[in-house]
């Protein structure tokens, strides 16, 4: 058991044992090699099965919308730049939360692991700055700041920005020079390069709404896809529908999204769905010098009016 | 029975000569991972893949096909009156479809082909398609098809199982369709049907053995829809659920629908799309009300319908043939298997608690 | 092969407001081919699927009666995006009607017994079609006593009100008409919610006698009870229930409460079959 996770649990059984929180929402071991499960512990004993490792991808802030308990939740970089955007964004509040952070040193991306072997994963073993992959015919060991996922290779943001305890050391938090590298590219690209890069990138989209559901902005009631009236976007594979779906859904984070790659992660068609937030974050960045879910006082710019706004359209 | 053997240098033409009668689908390499898809007149199926990310279901039944139209033009004579569009019955081949794939389609053909009412469009596309499996000799780590009612070298609801033996296939043939596709390809060298079968038999044994992963299923007959329904571990399997559609899209088994309307241009289409019953908006009246509104209500229903209602209803075992592509897909990792085992084995701690007959209405 | 999915064409022949509120209308269609008024041979308690090109097609029950020829009515609550495109079309129109689905009421069975109908509010379409159909001189003797009690919010929400005042008069049924509150001093029957008129003035419940209650939620929810206190079993109670449907055949999963597909296996079902289910409607 890595020294994380003890922590996590030995933190989480307190918080339940001594009952400053009802639940403590973190990952439990997945079924397969590099999953990880989204679990709610209420006993002491389910805390025990808490774990952490480079597979916990997915951002757990998605799990506290409208939740009434007192709740302690397991939060990396990520995860707590999104809390603090639901507190923001009144769908929970500070005094609810006890929030166990961690400091995290980056995520796994487990369909660039599997791209290196021609035969299917069946072990995965977890060393402190490398893994271990076993195949039926061979074992390679691999170092893991060469298989990052996209998003924490650009992550300035590591340690969380809101927490009552840490499960570990702080880490560096580094600086990364181009960090939007990936969108100047498909800037560069012609008009004709840039229909054709995002026609490619949404050709296998299935509107299964796995991108929307993991990502803890997407908290609508009603989503605007799945309003029937008026109705906005058609339902079936017209490929005018699912651009829709995805330009509209992009812009509705502009300015709150922390690039947490849950959406990525989720899908189950591989789409690098951040190419589309991801040029929103730099927009948001490079025009208001913004990054969200900081801190829990501002408010996201598109959300808030300021009279020395550089856009002349609002005046 | 017959056995032929179709050597592997003799392959690609085989599949160009069937391609002059039949429309071709098959497994292609595609990004990341394997779609199962028609076939061009230069593409040919690879038979060396392991799973494809969705199921071959969409040969008999596409994400999204128009069902209805008619013109919306006031000043037409049929205006609004709807007709079906014309459809394609030209002869289907599926190459290289899974056999628990396989099963998956006779499995859905419970629900499109009914004593009452059988969906025209699924009937008429299953009537024209031959399918020729293609025997799984690796298993998957994630296949548990030995214990859902299929396996590795399953034979129902194929045409054709095809046996990859390194330089050659052999072609059992299992059906007058089967027989006729592999004719039309000119794959005739008839093997000695007694020992090519039992060349078969051992690599299916072998197959078989290397299936790592099971489900329990013997008890769930006899359980009540009611013990099972009330068992207390919903909620905790229900929790990292996110509602999304990505299990049902993946299964060769889901066959759940949505009918919509559109205007396009001076034609009105009445067409039907894939849907999930993960969403709250699947079963929500427009009163507001909704059976199914909560969460861990919708993640019972998947598992109850495809574990316990289906065999209820048509006494054919469960809804679910063990490919591992939802366990796979699943963005949090929800493992049918699991499901499956706790609930063969779920006890109710109270036997009054088990059978308790809801006397109140909701 | 016949295609379930493609629906008969009909025209409006006629809207009548059904309410004083408007919310609901009753429409009136006429087959345009005649072979198709003789396949769409239906049985009280059974429901079609309107069908609007272009916009879509909602589960209907049935409100006209089979014994009433050349015609089918419905009466359609103004809730949703087909409903209220319907409620803006007029007579002359065109549209679509695929049916009839469901199983009905269970007419072999019920023969012979004596029939208490309960139903509240815009859920006595069916009913209508159920009491027009007992209430033909052929049908009539089938039956023994017919007791009804029908309840509104108020007079004016009452449906089918020329026809419910003349059963009123008429010795071979007891109605009970009642509405939760008037003030109109002449309103000459009950006042009161549908589970207290159904204690007071329903019979007793004996072996030979089935209750059909169609209503909102909350009505069935307190009928129930009532039921059970007049000696009603579960076995004697039949119910017409409304899952968001689509297909209207059984085949596009969304309406089934477990095994059960409300819109093919039912939308008839005794009480004591949904206690075998989990409920979920």
């Amino acid at each position: 058991m890595n020294t994380i996770t003890k922590n996590i649990q030995e933190l989480a059984v307190s918080l339940l044992r001594d009952k400053t929180v009802d639940i403590v929402i973190g990952f439990k071991s997945g079924t397969v090699p590099m999953s990880s499960v989204p679990f709610v512990a209420k006993t002491t004993e389910q805390a025990r099965t808490f774990i952490w490792d480079t597979h916990c991808r997915l951002n757990l802030a998605n799990y506290l919308t409208g939740r009434k308990e007192k709740i302690g939740i397991i939060a990396k970089g990520c995860d707590s730049r999104n809390i603090a955007n639901h507190i923001i964004e009144n769908k929970i509040s500070r005094e609810q939360l006890h929030i166990i952070g961690v400091p995290c040193s980056g995520m796994v991306d487990k369909v660039k692991i599997a791209s290196e072997f021609t035969e299917e994963i069946i072990e995965y073993t977890e060393q402190p700055d490398s893994f271990v992959v076993k195949t039926a015919s061979q074992t390679k060991t691999l170092l893991k700041k060469d298989y990052l996922r996209a998003n924490c290779s650009t992550c300035m943001h590591p340690n969380p920005v809101i927490y009552d305890q840490l499960a570990a050391d702080r880490v560096t938090e580094p600086l990364i020079e181009n960090q939007f590298a990936d969108v100047n590219r498909i800037e560069a690209l012609s008009r004709d390069e840039k229909w054709q890069h995002f026609d490619d990138l949404l050709q296998d989209c299935i509107r299964c709404y796995a991108c929307r559901n993991a990502c803890p902005l997407c908290y609508c009631p009603t989503c605007f896809v799945d309003e029937s009236d008026p109705q906005w976007v058609g339902k079936g594979t017209d490929t005018t529908d699912i651009r829709t779906f995805h330009f509209l859904r992009a812009y509705h984070c502009a300015g709150r999204c922390t690039d947490c790659g849950a959406c990525v992660e989720a899908c189950p068609m591989d789409i690098n769905v951040r190419d589309f937030t991801r040029k929103l974050n730099k927009d948001v960045f490079d025009m208001y010098g913004w990054e969200a879910g900081l801190d829990i006082k501002n408010r996201p710019p598109l959300d808030t009016f300021n009279p020395d706004d550089p856009d002349e359209f609002i005046k | 029975m017959e056995i032929i053997k179709i050597k592997k240098s003799d392959w690609a033409g085989g599949i160009d000569k069937s391609r002059k009668t039949y429309h071709l689908f098959g497994p292609v390499k595609h990004k990341n991972h394997h779609i199962f898809r028609q076939l061009e007149n230069n593409i040919y199926p690879d038979m060396e893949y392991m799973s494809s990310v969705l199921s071959p279901k969409s040969v008999l039944f596409p994400q999204s096909q128009k069902i209805l139209v008619t013109s919306a033009d006031a000043s037409g004579k049929a205006c609004h009156i709807f007709t079906p569009p014309e459809q394609d019955h030209t002869p289907r081949a599926v190459i290289g479809i899974r056999p628990c794939d396989a099963k998956a389609v006779q499995l859905v053909k419970l629900n499109f082909d009914t004593k009452e009412y059988q969906d025209p469009y699924w009937c008429s596309a299953f009537e024209a398609t031959t399918f020729v499996g293609l025997a799984v000799n690796t298993p998957s780590v994630l296949d548990f098809s030995t214990s859902a009612g299929s396996g590795p070298f399953a034979q129902e609801g194929l045409d054709v199982l095809l046996v990859d033996c390194k330089d050659h296939y052999l072609a059992k043939i299992l059906s007058q369709k089967g027989k006729e596709f592999l004719n039309t390809a000119g794959f005739n060298e008839k093997e000695d049907p007694k020992a090519a079968d039992q060349v078969i038999q051992q690599m299916k044994i072998s197959a078989e053995k290397a299936i790592c992963s099971v489900i329990q299923t013997q008890h769930l007959k006899k359980k009540t829809v009611l013990e099972l329904y009330e068992a207390p571990f919903w909620e905790d399997i229900a929790f990292s659920c996110i509602s999304c559609g990505t299990c049902a899209y993946v299964c060769p088994t889901c066959w759940c629908f949505d009918i919509q309307d559109e205007t396009q241009g001076k034609t009105a289409v009445r067409f039907r799309n894939w849907d999930t019953c993960m969403p709250a908006l699947f079963t929500r009246h427009s009163s507001g009300h909704n059976p199914r509104g909560e969460k861990i209500q919708r993640v019972r229903q998947r598992f109850m319908h495809k574990l316990k209602y289906f065999d209820d209803k048509y006494d054919q075992g469960i809804m679910c043939i063990g490919c591992g592509r939802c366990v796979e897909k699943c963005p949090v990792n929800i493992d049918i298997r699991d499901i499956c085992n706790l609930m063969n084995a779920y006890k109710p701690e109270k036997e009054s608690d088990a059978g308790e007959i809801k006397g109140e209405i909701k | 092969m016949k295609n379930p999915y493609t629906p008969y064409p009909v025209k409006i022949d006629e809207i009548d407001i059904a309410t004083e509120d408007k919310s609901l209308k009753t429409f009136k269609f006429v087959f345009l081919n005649k072979a198709d008024e003789d396949n769409f041979s239906y049985k009280a308690g059974q429901f079609a699927e309107l069908s609007i090109p272009g916009v879509g097609e909602i589960p209907i029950g049935i409100a006209s009666s089979p014994i009433e020829k050349g015609f089918v009515k419905f009466t359609v609550f103004k809730t949703g995006v087909v409903t209220s495109h319907l409620h803006k079309m007029k007579t002359g129109d065109v549209m679509g009607i695929r049916g009839p689905l469901g199983n009905g009421f269970p007419w072999d069975r019920l023969e012979g017994k004596n029939i208490v109908i309960i139903g509240g509010g815009f859920a006595f379409t069916t009913l209508r079609s159920s009491i027009v159909y007992m209430l033909d001189p052929a049908n009539r003797n089938r039956f023994k006593n017919i007791d009804v009690v029908y309840g509104a919010r108020s007079p004016g929400m009452l449906l089918y009100r020329d026809e419910l005042f003349e059963w009123e008069k008429r010795d071979d049924i007891h109605m009970n008409i009642t509405v939760d509150g008037t003030d109109d001093p002449d309103w000459k029957y009950n006042t009161g919610f549908v589970p207290a008129v159904v204690e007071a003035k329903i019979p007793e419940a004996d072996a030979d006698t089935f209750a059909i209650v169609c209503g909102p939620p909350i009505m069935i929810k307190f009928t129930q009870p009532a039921l059970k206190s007049l000696g009603y079993q579960d076995s004697q109670i039949i119910m017409s229930l409304e899952n968001r449907m689509k297909c209207g055949i059984g085949m596009c999963g969304r309406c089934n409460i477990g095994r059960e597909l409300v819109c093919k296996d039912g939308p008839v079902f005794t009480l004591e079959e949904l206690n075998l289910t989990p409920g979920e409607f």
